[in-house]
């Protein structure tokens, strides 16, 4: 990455969060394929924050939260992070189980499902970022895990930390009814990916 | 009541005798602790990356282990400490996912342990216990007064060393 995040205008970021109102928007309709229901979501918001702000954000480094993280390659290189925390994890699971009752802890086959969604929406996600941009983007398949939010959040951050002392994360809120659940996606660029986004988007010369 | 003071991400401080200091949510970071057991101050920092070199961004010299754990030492002997007493304690350095690429992104909390080691062999200081590597998240507690450093983990359990 050779544009710094700290050098990011507001055009940049606008076409950062069109990206984002996009792929969530092709995550939720996948989303919504899936369980056969009626999927909200609202317009995400994108942040950029220092290292220690992050998990405060998203209530502290040691509350649980479930990650989900693949590598992408083609015309830009990178990875990407998404994030739920515990209940949304649940409640995701729950929809998707069928399950009436909030459960305790998530099982095996929770985490198979997790990783599947994760698996889905950012599919949706890349694949849209993909047909906006005209860029040539293949994901790896994902991996979960399921720990305290700083030490998840770590990864994404050292990725961040080559360049910047700052992350940018877009924070996405799906809605099932009354049933909330909030995702936050990590876009980590390498080397030159981002101006590659940026040019792609017609946003940087 | 006790002192306790917390670290954050590409962090440090110091703490005197009784206090107590803590960084939270160790993931892929290591978080080394420098202790004079004559005195009984102790610093505690949170490096990010194995090393300022080839980087062009290395300003912030606590991200890096390598810069970092020396600066520790510095502030530390300008407090009074002795560099001959100090001794060291490390955890951390964890790979959260598992990838079946041998990309070297993705293996940098072992990278990171390496150079801490290498930086303290380096400065001459001796690493009396240390906790490292896995794939969970850890968070530690240093307490001066007993030199004692406290590991609480999410389903791997709390320990001391």
């Amino acid at each position: 990455m050779n544009l710094s995040i700290e050098e990011l205008n507001n055009l940049h970021l606008d076409a950062l969060r069109e990206i984002g109102n996009i792929g969530s928007g092709n995550a939720a309709t996948a989303l919504a394929t899936i369980i056969n229901k009626k999927i909200d979501m609202n317009v995400p918001s994108i942040k950029i924050l220092d290292f220690n702000d992050v998990s405060s954000a998203l209530g502290g480094e040691e509350i649980v939260v479930a990650g989900v993280y693949f590598e992408v390659e083609g015309d830009i290189d990178g990875s990407i992070m998404f994030l739920l925390d515990l209940n949304s994890a649940k409640t995701l699971t729950n929809i998707l189980m069928g399950r009436e009752d909030q459960i305790e802890e998530l099982n095996e086959m929770d985490r198979s499902a997790l990783r599947e969604i994760g698996n889905i929406l950012s599919g949706a996600y890349i694949s849209s970022l993909s047909s906006l941009t005209n860029l040539n983007i293949k994901m790896s398949v994902p991996s979960l895990c399921i720990d305290m939010a700083g030490a998840i959040i770590s990864v994404p951050a050292i990725q961040f930390g080559y360049v910047a002392d700052k992350m940018i994360l877009i924070e996405t809120i799906l809605q099932d009814g009354t049933e909330k659940v909030k995702g936050n996606f990590f876009l980590i660029p390498e080397n030159n990916s981002f101006e590659t986004l940026l040019k792609s988007l017609g946003v940087y010369t | 009541m006790q002192k306790i003071i917390k670290v954050g991400m590409a962090d440090m401080n110091i703490v005197e005798n009784p206090g107590i200091i803590t960084t939270l949510g160790l993931g892929s970071c290591v978080g080394i602790i420098l202790y004079d057991k004559s005195i009984k101050i102790a610093g505690l920092i949170h490096i990010m990356l194995p090393s300022s070199k080839h980087i062009k961004n290395n300003k912030n010299k606590i991200k890096f282990a390598d810069t970092g754990i020396e600066f520790l030492l510095d502030e530390m002997v300008k407090k009074g400490c002795n560099k001959s007493n100090i001794i060291s304690k490390i955890a951390g350095g964890s790979q959260m996912f598992s990838f079946k690429s041998n990309n070297d992104m993705m293996r940098i909390g072992e990278r990171n342990v390496i150079s801490s080691k290498e930086t303290l062999k380096a400065l001459k200081i001796p690493i009396i216990a240390e906790d490292t590597g896995g794939n969970y998240g850890r968070t530690i507690e240093f307490h001066s007064n007993t030199g004692k450093l406290i590991i609480k983990t999410i389903g791997h359990g709390t320990h001391e060393i």
